[in-house]
């Protein structure tokens, strides 16, 4: 047997129609958690609603992983049905190895066009001789095994997962996992991870959805309303179980543009709120958030992005949505942009996002995505964060004080909030430009000082050091944002380990763009690479609007679905530098 | 905040100082008075009312009002006022609209609404035409009514929202006339007072652009048979009544929307262990 030993292995369960290739993804990551290996589960599927074309891509190594795989060492194929079409984002290493039912035809030329090894194993006739047996499972020993991972660790999880549907289901999962096992040993090529795991730490199994849901609890929120899309839908069912625990609320609406003012309404009456949607949803949204802007009432709108425009490829990622959130409102409407830069940081920027949102009394839109929206990654336990919903609130008045001003005029922008319940703070909300008072002015004067306030309190607040990660030295800056910063941070760091210095800077904060604080960060930068997942170069141009960027700069976009991944960043970088 | 009731308030402690925008002569003037009249006869103070709005003539009452306001965009006042009574369920929530904003852009809300049975109360000031805009007609307004944008009128048979109320699930339905102040009154403060979404539909002219809404003071007349908590039987008899009949007309007992935001101070560290490897 021909055994490659790398860093991290990589692998796809192909399969149609239910059959469970994603069950047998999340199967072997779980247990891979649970062996102290850290990996990340991503899904390529097609359009249909039931039965169509799904794969399950698992990359498994011994330090976080942040991105896809760029090459696969593995694919079982349980059918290959429609399967032409996922080929181009699954690519194969001409090393690797496709295990293929022979009962479920010819593998797809596009697949076999990698020049990996194809072999045939009875999947199916295997699963049939264990009474209840299912050929996910086969696929999930052979899998196990040609990986070398810690079969206890995936019995374990079995066990686990399927003790609801009863003790045959466990005995039969087991029997098949065992078989195909067995079948690993006939395999002339395996895939083995060069590394102990780090079982010591402290871990969790998450997806980017779960994480941008409990950031935005524990940040406070406690209100959401909903209207599903995908990719964004698993958002709002973590939590509408998540927030009843809290003593929140979660209302199904009728549309987003009922969702959006159901949000407003309810931070109107003082608690923390949100919605998730992704791009023709917040197309939807614009007015209503313009709303939230001029009235000054606080919301969170988290975006999973999808390719666009339109209904665009619902099930897959692209970070196109950046231009619709930061310049789609009407008239001058001050907010914050946010995005988070893998899994792991969803937790922390929906929270910080809350944070954000409240303290300032603004929009604040989270650009999350498909890629890592959808991924289910095992990550280091986050750390308690100290970003919490904090309003400014008004307490109330003596007699003697002159009467509240909702949008009074103060040294940073940000006016007290007095709530509903609360005797003398009565005003009403207004999206119509207004006086100090709330009350609806046509003045030139008015609508100056609240447009300056507005500004003013979304440019002079201290965003501290979170507006971006920043990793390595080095005159060759990559700079990018959202789920791009995966691909982008393991590029830097395989450039650094052939020599290389280079500088990653991820944008967490995307509008109000900082653009002091980035020039600052790479002042001394010859070359700079901006690179995000769009047709348009969107991130580009927005960077560009804002500030000059020293050195050269060169734009590296490109539409969805296929991820932009680390390997052709470094090529890209490679060249460039090349005397 | 949940304050017993206490007798001692006057209309005018729910006026603000502010002067309305509206025309003079102007239904609408009149369904201010009603509504302050009718807090002050549910006597809970105006920090505890929450009047929400959309866009519109109509739609200017809430800063008319001393109780907490929000005037928001256009057709999505129910909405708001959702969200805000999920949030805030110790406040009473009032909605008013417009024909236009509440039937027209914001049909879809009101369908919606009802069906929700929030415990709010819903108050559309139909005067049969887009006040704010000057003149076009609206979901209400009759096939022949001839304006600039749809010369000779639009053709189209008129929306009929108390129906559309009860089949879509209304839990009190009403119809009143602004320039009738008593009976505006005393419906708006029972249908505050019964649980779940109550619709009041109050014919309050637009003396500006439909003239010919004066004559209403002439043609309303008030239903001659009590409210009846059969929809089918309400239903029956607002489609074939001429439209200008007042009064309580349905008083449905279905059970208003239950989730509700808590003080409650819940475990996240529960939440965050289901992730745990
Ligand atoms: C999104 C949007 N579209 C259009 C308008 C313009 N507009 C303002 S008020 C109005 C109609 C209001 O009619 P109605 O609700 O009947 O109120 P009335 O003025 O008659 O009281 C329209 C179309 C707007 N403000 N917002
Ligand atoms: S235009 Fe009509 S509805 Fe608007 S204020 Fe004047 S009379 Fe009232
Ligand atoms: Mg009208």
């Amino acid at each position: 047997m021909a055994e490659t030993e790398a860093n991290s292995v990589s692998l796809a369960i192909l399969g149609s129609g239910g059959a469970g290739a994603l069950t047998a993804g999340g199967i072997l990551l779980e247990a891979a958690g649970k062996a102290g290996l850290y990996g990340m589960l991503t899904r390529s599927v097609g359009p249909q609603i039931r039965g169509g074309e799904a794969a399950a891509l698992v990359r498994l190594a011994r330090d976080p992983v942040e991105c896809a795989a760029e090459r696969y060492d593995l694919m079982i194929g349980i059918d290959w049905k429609n399967a032409d079409r996922l080929a181009a984002e699954i690519p194969l290493s001409p090393q690797g190895l496709i295990i293929a039912d022979p009962e479920s035809g010819p593998v797809p030329e596009e697949i076999t066009a990698s020049g990996a090894l194809v072999v045939e194993f009875p999947l199916k006739q295997t699963a049939k001789a264990i009474s209840g047996g299912r050929e996910n499972m086969v696929a999930a020993g052979l899998a196990a095994a040609l990986t070398g991972m810690d079969i206890e660790a995936v019995r374990q999880v079995i066990r686990t997962k399927l003790a609801r549907k009863g003790d045959d289901a466990v005995s039969s999962g087991l029997a098949c996992l065992d078989a195909g096992i067995k079948g690993a040993e006939k395999m002339p090529r395996s895939y083995k991870l060069n590394t102990t795991p780090q079982s010591d730490r402290d871990r969790w199994l998450i997806t980017g959805n779960e994480a941008v849901g409990l950031g935005a609890v524990r940040g406070g929120i406690r209100f959401a309303a909903a209207y599903p899309i995908t990719p964004a839908t698993e958002v709002l069912e973590w939590l509408a179980p998540a927030l009843a625990r809290v003593g929140g609320a979660l209302v199904q609406a009728e549309d987003e543009l009922s969702s959006i003012n159901m949000a407003i309404g309810a931070s109107f009456g003082g608690r923390a709120s949100m919605t998730a949607t992704s791009g023709p949803g917040l197309a939807l949204m614009m007015e209503a958030l313009g709303l939230s802007a001029a009235s000054e009432t606080p919301v969170v709108v988290v975006d999973v992005m999808r390719g666009g425009p339109s209904t665009g490829i619902p099930t897959k990622s692209e970070q196109s949505d950046l231009n619709i959130a930061v310049y789609g409102f009407h008239g001058d409407a001050p907010h914050v942009v946010v995005g988070p830069l893998g899994v792991a940081d969803c937790l922390f920027t929906a929270q910080w996002a809350v944070h954000l949102a409240e303290a300032m009394q603004v929009p604040a839109i989270v650009l999350s995505d498909q890629a890592i929206g959808q991924a289910r990654a095992v990550i280091d336990r986050p750390a308690d964060l100290s970003f919490f919903a904090n309003r400014r609130i008004w307490q109330g008045g003596d007699q003697d004080e002159q009467e509240y001003a909702r949008y009074a005029l103060t040294a940073d922008g940000i006016s007290p909030m007095a709530l509903p319940g609360t005797p003398g703070g009565q005003y009403t909300a207004d999206g119509l430009t207004h006086s100090i008072t709330g009350t609806p002015s046509s003045r030139m004067s008015d609508q100056k000082a609240q447009m300056d306030k507005r500004r003013d309190k979304v440019e002079q607040f201290d965003y501290g050091t979170h507006w971006a990660e920043i990793e390595g030295d080095g005159d060759t800056v990559i700079l990018t944002w959202g789920s791009t910063t995966g691909a982008a941070r393991e590029a830097a760091a395989r450039l650094r380990a052939e020599g290389t210095d280079v500088k990653l800077v991820a944008l967490r904060l995307i509008s109000p763009f900082p653009a002091a604080q980035l020039l600052q960060a790479i002042h001394d930068a010859s070359r700079v690479l901006v690179v995000e997942q769009t047709h348009s170069g969107q991130f580009a141009r927005h960077v560009r609007a804002h500030c000059d960027l020293p050195g050269e700069v060169r734009p590296f976009h490109r539409e969805g679905p296929r991820l932009i991944g680390p390997a052709e960043i470094v090529i890209e970088i490679t060249d460039w530098i090349k005397p | 905040m949940n304050a017993p009731t206490c007798p001692s308030f006057k209309a005018g402690d729910f006026k603000s100082g502010i002067t309305p925008i509206w025309c003079p002569g102007c239904g609408d003037y009149h369904v201010l008075l009603s509504i302050t009249k009718a807090l002050a006869a549910l006597g809970r103070p105006p920090e505890d009312v929450a009047v929400v709005s959309g866009i519109g003539c109509s739609s200017r009452i809430p800063a008319y009002t001393n109780c907490y306001g929000f005037h928001g965009v256009h057709g999505r006042s129910l909405a708001l006022a959702a969200g805000l009574k999920v949030a805030r369920p110790d406040l009473t929530v009032m909605v008013m609209s417009g024909d236009g904003d509440g039937f027209s852009i914001g049909g879809n809300h009101f369908l919606h609404a009802c069906r929700r049975n929030i415990d709010m109360t819903y108050i559309v000031m139909d005067n049969r035409v887009y006040g704010m805009t000057k003149g076009q007609p609206s979901p209400t307004t009759e096939p022949d009514w001839d304006s600039a944008l749809s010369p000779g009128g639009t053709g189209l048979s008129p929306f009929h929202p108390l129906v559309i109320a009860l089949a879509s699930g209304a839990n009190f339905v009403a119809r009143e006339f602004s320039g009738d102040i008593k009976a505006c009154t005393n419906t708006i403060l029972e249908a505050i007072r019964h649980p779940g979404f109550s619709f009041v539909e109050i014919l309050s002219p637009c003396v500006t652009f439909r003239p010919d809404e004066k004559e209403w003071k002439q043609t309303v007349h008030k239903a001659i048979v009590d409210p009846t908590d059969d929809p089918a039987r309400a239903a029956r008899r607002i489609m074939t009544d001429d439209g200008m009949n007042t009064g309580i007309l349905y008083r449905g007992n279905r059970k208003p929307y239950a989730a509700q935001v808590s003080d409650e101070v819940g475990d996240i560290k529960a939440l965050e262990q289901a992730f745990a490897l």
